[in-house]
């Protein structure tokens, strides 16, 4: 299964990145083998509209699961709509959230977690 | 009959002073005969009726387009997603198409491009246009609806339905970007309200470099004068600017302002000052 993590750095050990839209990367990882692929996000400078313009790369890459920090409302129906599940609140490193991930210790987030435009200024 | 005169009362800093300036120079205007036609351009919050006080006649709705798809008709070619630059329209493949209304700009990029004819127009309510009449002042003010972005839209559409008059003064939203952008387009002169403060001054520089690269004629009103310091002055006169006006840090003024009564109403010994602005205006505004 592949998923993406919001991360602030390329690399399985960096630090997940606590914004969605505005992330600086994101880490697209085979569970079944760990690998991972370092994704600039495009968004992060965008004018506005981050949010959807991340869900769509997100969505692009074949990813099932994003885990982030926070998502917005423009982000959270767009995942929702291409059929994407939310883990929000998620910290640590990219390679934590992956094996906590792996535990089912994280819980499926139903909506936005967050107003728009959260992570502007983050 | 001299050709119109358009007149942008702005500022870089907010709270500077325009909207007292622009009633107040409005008010003098219209007792001397002349047909003025002001228009608050601060759409996001708009106070020029508070001190005009006018009997509004007509509100219309202000609406933009913005895009609808049919998903039935969607080939996925995901040409409408592409050319968005906002994110107002996601196409997420398997004829799914998410659009954001509040996103829009409406470029109308996406529905040019659709090649299956999918995409139309609907329109989005962005504010109201209100106009009337305060004595002989013609009054009109735009009202951006809460949560929407569409300033630049409203403000377009405000100053389309100003009606020619012998002068037009436009009370001007604060800052430097794109509702004073909108706001300033085609006038013929600008104020600049300043207060003689460090922040008043970072402020000012800012809205001349703007002005400047505008191409736009240009002056200066220093409110509030006796605060602070004289480095705008100083400013003025190593860039060469005029000064047209300094109305002085009065607290009868801003008790004025504070119950919306007009500094020339409350306070009629400085009718002489704003009178005195517009001359030096037009003397400006010839050059």
């Amino acid at each position: 299964m592949i998923i993406a993590i919001t991360a602030s750095a390329e690399g399985i050990d960096s630090p997940v990145d606590p914004r969605f839209g505005r992330a600086a990367y994101f880490a697209i990882v085979d569970t079944e083998n760990d690998q991972c692929n370092s994704i600039p996000n495009e968004a992060v400078s965008a004018a506005a509209g981050a949010g959807v313009t991340a869900a769509k790369t997100i969505t692009d890459t074949g990813a099932q699961a994003v885990l982030t920090g926070n998502c917005g409302p423009n982000a959270a129906r767009t995942l929702q709509a291409a059929g994407i599940k939310i883990y929000a609140g998620v910290s640590g490193t990219v390679k934590e959230a992956i094996e906590a991930f792996k535990a089912g210790k994280l819980n499926e987030t139903q909506g936005p977690t967050v107003e728009s435009h959260f992570g502007t200024n983050g | 009959m001299a050709k119109q005169l358009t007149i942008a009362i702005a500022s870089g800093k907010g709270g500077t002073g325009k909207t007292t300036i622009a009633t107040n120079l409005a008010k003098v205007i219209a007792e001397d005969g002349k047909g003025v036609y002001y228009a608050d351009c601060d759409v996001e919050e708009p106070n020029g009726h508070i001190f005009l006080k006018p009997q509004i006649e007509q509100s219309r709705t202000v609406t933009v387009p913005v895009p609808q798809v049919d998903e039935n008709k969607c080939t996925d070619c995901g040409k409408c997603g592409e050319v968005c630059q906002y994110g107002a329209i996601v196409h997420l493949g398997n004829k799914k198409v998410l659009t954001f209304d509040n996103l829009c700009h409406s470029c109308a990029g996406c529905w040019m491009l659709c090649p299956a004819g999918a995409i139309t127009q609907k329109k989005m309510e962005i504010g109201i246009i209100e106009s009337g009449n305060s004595g002989d002042i013609h009054f009109a003010h735009g009202k951006l609806r809460i949560g929407n972005i569409r300033s630049v839209s409203l403000i377009n559409q405000l100053k389309q339905s100003i009606k020619a008059r012998d002068l037009v003064i436009l009370d001007v939203p604060p800052g430097t970007s794109c509702p004073v952008v909108e706001s300033l387009k085609n006038v013929d002169f600008v104020i600049l309200v300043t207060e003689p403060t460090p922040f008043g001054l970072n402020d000012l520089k800012l809205a001349v470099d703007l002005v400047r690269k505008m191409e736009i004629t240009f002056a200066v009103v220093i409110n509030r004068d006796g605060i602070g310091d004289d480095k705008c002055e100083k400013y003025c006169q190593q860039e060469n600017i005029s000064i047209l006006m300094k109305l002085p840090d009065d607290r009868r003024i801003a008790e004025a302002y504070s119950v919306g009564k007009m500094v020339v109403d409350a306070l009629p010994e400085y009718r002489k000052d704003f009178t005195g602005l517009y001359e030096n205006i037009l003397q400006e505004a010839e050059k």
